[in-house]
């Protein structure tokens, strides 16, 4: 089994706010990793700080072994590698779900046009939005939005995939449409580090299961040990809190 | 030369109609041209002003460099939105022959004159327009790695151009009306024309609202035309659905728990 990303020592300080203190955790390819927490915990910092959103305050990341926070690291490159999906979607909306889709296959990795199209047109199938090709982001549903947003970030092709609760901006019928996406993809082999509040989902889909808490990984495990025995006295409380 | 009104105006339009033409074309060529470059400057500095510093704590040459062109672009921008267009006009146009020996017909230092005057004001339209993006624009944008200028060419130029096209067709119209100023230094649009005209007859409300009349037949049909450019940007407000044995319905149901599939 290899390692995709590899977080060591991660310290994320916005001023004073110590908010990532000395994560560490792997995530190894064709894994599932699930990232569970309350609000504030730094879930989506970690996030960002593992595609270079936000800059670390001191740390490493590997990306196959190497420290992608050196000065010379081709840092869009690395990007490329790795697909995110965002909880407000973020599509283009000056663009078709379609060329949102090609736009980062022809003008980052130089694709041409028809081989953009064509791996496009799979992944929007994929997600079951190859009727609305043609369709401008704010003429979909919330649900659609984020089935093209998924799309998007499979067309480029990474190694991994990240989501940021992908489903918590969505009205509750629009959840289902999504989680199966993100379902059917976690059973094809795909690297993908997920944050969600959606436990049930987490039990069904995730190989690893990490609980964070006020900026360190508290406790990680195989969801049956998270969810069944947490030997983390703040996990416990945590998840009788959602459950409740 | 008529004593009552609409023949005074029939007799001046007869007369001097080509004059007031000729006047009403340098007119729109300055301002389409002033606008047009001005808002290519105002993009540039607005992009610029826009540029996010380079992360590091320490001193590069990048960031002093950054530093440097925003503090002049800044000082271009107060001067030229601080003082009035006929006052820089006056500056440049004899500046630049007193001065440095530059002899600029009127016509270009008209054209000149209303580019970068309309660049200081575009520059900060551009920037509020970009900045008004969604930060998740850019987000999404440099996810799928792009860098700085790609995200700006490809997702947030054209999102802003959209925004601010409004603010800009205003630009155009104000200079339409403020190409008159221009006539301090002999430019011959339409104000400048007009004056001739009344020097001719020594007729002057007459003359006048005749020039009235086509400044506002000018703005009034520009902002109609843009109004129309703005509907053909937003795109068409439908989509096709496509449907075809190639894109089978409820795949989405397969290839639950354990099953590959193949795309
Ligand atoms: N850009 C920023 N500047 C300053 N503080 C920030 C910034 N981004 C996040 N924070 C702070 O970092 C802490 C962790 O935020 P983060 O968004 O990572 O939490 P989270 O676990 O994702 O929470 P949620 O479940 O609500 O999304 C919070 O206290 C937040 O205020
Ligand atoms: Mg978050």
């Amino acid at each position: 089994m290899s390692i995709v990303v590899e977080v060591r020592n991660l310290r994320k300080c916005f001023g004073q706010n110590e908010v990532l203190k000395n994560v560490d955790f792997t995530v190894n390819r064709g894994e599932v990793v699930s990232i569970i927490g309350a609000s504030g915990s730094g879930k989506s910092t970690l996030l960002r700080c593992i595609n270079l959103m936000e800059w670390p305050t001191s740390g490493q990341i590997l990306f196959h072994g190497q420290n992608v926070l050196e000065p010379k690291y081709d840092a869009n490159h690395y990007r490329t590698k790795l697909g995110m999906v965002f909880q407000q979607f973020n599509l283009f909306s000056n663009m078709t779900a379609l060329e949102n889709c090609m736009v980062g296959q022809t003008k980052v990795l130089g694709k041409p046009k028809a081989e953009a199209r064509a791996i496009a047109m799979s992944h929007l199938e994929r997600v079951g939005m190859a009727q609305f090709i043609n369709a401008r982001p704010r003429q979909l549903s919330g649900g659609q939005q984020q089935r093209v947003a998924i799309a998007r970030a499979l067309s480029m092709e990474p190694e991994a995939l990240l989501f940021d609760e992908p489903t918590s901006a969505l009205d509750p019928e629009m959840v289902g449409e999504v989680l199966v996406v993100i379902d059917e993809l976690a059973h094809s082999g795909m690297t993908m580090l997920i944050v969600t509040h959606e436990m049930q989902f987490c039990k069904e889909a995730a190989h690893r299961v990490a609980f964070m808490d006020e900026g360190v990984i508290a406790e990680m495990g195989t969801p049956e040990e998270i969810f069944n025995n947490p030997r983390n006295e703040r996990t416990r409380a945590f998840l009788s809190r959602v459950r409740n | 030369m008529p004593t009552t009104f609409f023949p005074a105006v029939w007799y001046i339009l007869e007369n001097y109609g080509s004059w007031f033409l000729r006047g009403a074309g340098i007119t729109m060529l300055i301002a389409l041209t002033g606008t047009v470059i001005g808002f290519i400057i105002g993009l540039g500095v607005g992009v610029v002003r826009t540029i996010p510093a380079p992360r590091g704590g320490k001193f590069s040459l990048k960031k002093i460099l950054l530093k440097l062109s925003n503090i002049l672009l800044n000082i271009y921008i107060e001067v030229f939105r601080g003082t009035p267009m006929m006052v820089q006009a006056m500056v440049i146009y004899f500046g630049l022959s007193e001065a440095i020996g530059v002899n600029l017909s009127p016509l270009t230092a008209g054209i000149i004159i209303v580019s970068i005057n309309t660049g200081a004001y575009m520059a900060e339209v551009v920037r509020g327009g970009i900045q008004s993006i969604d930060k998740g624009q850019t987000e999404a944008a440099r996810s799928i790695g792009m860098n700085h200028t790609k995200t700006m060419l490809h997702v947030i130029l054209p999102q802003a151009i959209r925004n601010i096209l409004p603010a800009t067709g205003n630009e155009f119209v104000i200079n339409i009306k403020d190409t008159s100023v221009l006539n301090v230094i002999s430019v011959v649009e339409l104000y400048f024309q007009t004056k001739s005209v009344r020097g001719a007859l020594f007729k002057t409300y007459e003359v006048f609202l005749i020039t009235a009349a086509i400044y506002f037949v000018l703005t009034f049909t520009v902002t109609r035309l843009l109004r129309l450019v703005e509907k053909k940007m937003d795109g068409p407000s439908g989509y096709t659905i496509f449907t075809s044995s190639t894109m089978p319905q409820g795949r989405l149901l397969r290839g639950r728990r354990g099953k590959e599939t193949a795309v």
